[in-house]
């Protein structure tokens, strides 16, 4: 009988990511520190390393302008376009390089290391290779369970210059030093209010976690932290999971770029939103049966009416016909609009979403007609072709007043043809 | 005598391809076995791969190789450059596409345009190379 191979995982991670994207098409930026902002341009978001020190995460654009400006710290709408389309070249590079992958967000993903010989070299070599062939560094843990990893890069990030961004924990005394100079406020899936309840316990690093009595744990928190626990004193607990399977909901929302006032305004937006959700839907060749549509005022000003108010409306029969939403969409405006409020934010959520074929429908039930997939079919094709927006719904403004604020946008360096990096 | 009923049949998740040629009901096409994939562009070009980028050339200094302003170039950022090859160089932070000389222990960023001079890369400059020009597209006006 063969036996098995003790497991090994790895978590590469993207240093600072959308910061990183943001340095590849602008080198004069390599040592000037960069902050991103949410949608809106609203607050940070991310920051590189050398604008850590000054910006907190989640502080508000319009509060630190003046600052970010005496420090020369350079400041970016979010360009997901860009972060998107890197963080797709860094995972195919990853996943070319390596049997098992799982992407876990835009800018880390595990992979299984199980019965490589040198997991350190293998880690230096996709480091470097993938900084060469995007420009973005990353940083790689190595250990036999995913908490460990994630301890591991971590390690690896905080001593950058002693560990070459490689880390690996598979040995005891390597294992032993992380976990004792570790805070236990590090660990993954330990959350701040987590932190206060152990430390009020008297565990205060990750080893005190590893040593605590498992079952104890699971009593006072919950079966995740004994998992956590145990992962940590290097019995792997969590697999490495399955790429995605179909979504079960499909969602587009956004905050507006002004307050609205009126229902038309709200009505274009919720259009808008629309054809990208249905997209998506057909992008993964759903149909759905309900639509959740909701509106809302900013929450936060306490100068503002607060009213936030959402409708599910059950459409005649499962489909991906854009038409069809939209009008469902549209009507649902008018049952959740109240005048006199200053509205900031829209969502469109499909809801029981069905493949093809899953539906059993009686004798009389309608479905979708076949004209309907058809016309779905060239619109997504036209706009497939011609960039997203060539073909929509007439509802649908190209230019709209309440479009978000993005200001400080880079281009779309590697997604659009009128947008390409210039090189003289 | 019990029966069953069996739903539709869900759809399975292997995609066959589509064969576009028509099966003819007298003879077999004597082109059937003889089928390729049709050509595409971003193969040649491999502008689907993760170390591939597309550029807009601004600048006539290169129109010696065929380069001109407002071509497209793919750059392939996997290339080792060596001697010889035409790149795009980071000269002082300023993205440039030169052909790249080395002579010695010398580095030269040769323009391929008699109205600019080579420049002689100093021991002041900040030289790195982006990544290695493998084609150019221009466009001819239709």
């Amino acid at each position: 009988m063969a036996t098995k191979l003790p497991a090994v995982f790895a978590l590469i991670d993207c240093n600072s990511f959308y910061a990183s994207c943001e340095r590849v098409f602008r080198p004069d930026l390599a040592k000037v520190p960069i902050v991103v902002l949410s949608n809106n341009d609203g607050c940070v978001i991310a920051r590189s390393y050398d604008a850590k020190p000054h910006i907190k995460m989640g502080e508000p654009y319009f509060q630190i302008k003046d600052r970010l400006e005496a420090l020369g710290i350079v400041a970016f709408s979010s360009n997901y376009a860009l972060y998107g389309d890197m963080s797709e070249r860094v995972m195919s590079l990853i996943e070319s390089q390596l049997p098992a992958v799982e992407v876990y967000s835009i800018d880390e993903c595990f992979a299984d290391l199980t019965g490589i010989t040198d997991p350190c070299e293998v880690g230096r070599q996709l480091r470097s290779k993938i900084v060469q062939c995007t420009g973005i560094p990353v940083g790689v843990g190595i250990a036999p369970t995913k908490t460990l990893a994630k301890l591991a890069n971590y390690t690896a990030k905080r001593l950058q210059a002693r560990t070459g961004g490689v880390v690996n924990l598979c040995g005891e005394r390597e294992r032993s030093w992380v976990l004792r100079n570790t805070p236990v406020a590090e660990v993954w899936g330990v959350g701040r209010r987590m932190t206060l309840h152990l430390q009020g316990m008297g565990i205060m690093t990750a080893m005190d976690l590893a040593s605590a009595e498992p079952w104890m744990l699971r009593k006072k928190f919950s079966v995740v932290m004994e998992k956590t626990a145990r992962e940590l004193a290097g019995t792997s607990c969590l697999e490495l999971d399955e790429p995605d399977p179909l979504k079960q909901e499909i969602c587009c929302s956004r905050m507006f770029g002004k307050r609205l006032t009126a229902m038309a305004p709200i009505k274009e937006a919720v259009a808008t939103y629309m054809m990208r959700a249905s997209e998506k839907l057909r992008a993964q060749r759903s149909y759905c049966r309900k639509v959740r549509v909701s509106i809302r005022t900013g929450m936060f000003n306490p100068d503002e009416a607060k009213y936030a108010n959402g409708v599910v409306v059950t459409l005649p029969y499962p489909t991906d016909d854009v038409r069809l939403l939209t009008k469902a969409a549209v009507d649902a405006v008018e049952l959740v609009f109240r005048p006199g409020f200053k509205y900031s934010k829209a969502e469109v959520l499909l809801l029981d979403l069905r493949q093809p074929g899953e539906f059993t429908d009686d004798l009389f039930a309608i479905n979708q007609p076949a004209e309907a997939s058809r016309v779905m079919a060239v619109l997504d094709e036209i706009n497939g072709r011609w960039g997203r927006g060539t073909l929509r719904a007439a509802s649908v403004p190209s230019h709209p007043e309440w479009a978000m604020r993005r200001d400080l946008m880079s281009q779309s360096y590697t997604t659009r043809l009128d947008q390409l990096w210039r090189v003289g | 005598m019990g029966f069953s009923l069996l739903g539709p049949l869900a759809e399975g998740s292997v995609r066959l391809p589509l064969c576009t040629f028509k099966i003819p009901a007298g003879f077999p096409s004597p082109a059937t076995d003889h089928m390729e994939q049709p050509i595409s562009l971003d193969e040649v070009l491999s502008l689907r791969a993760p170390h591939v980028y597309l550029v807009t050339i601004d600048g006539d200094s290169m129109q010696g190789v065929g380069i001109f302003s407002g071509d497209l170039a793919v750059v392939d950022r996997s290339i080792e450059a060596a001697d010889g090859d035409v790149v795009v160089a980071l000269l002082n932070n300023e993205p440039i596409c030169k052909r790249l000389c080395i002579r010695g222990k010398r580095v030269v960023l040769c323009s391929e345009n008699p109205k600019y001079p080579d420049h002689h890369v100093l021991e002041g400059d900040d030289l790195s190379i982006w990544g290695v020009i493998t084609y150019s597209v221009r466009s001819h006006g239709h």
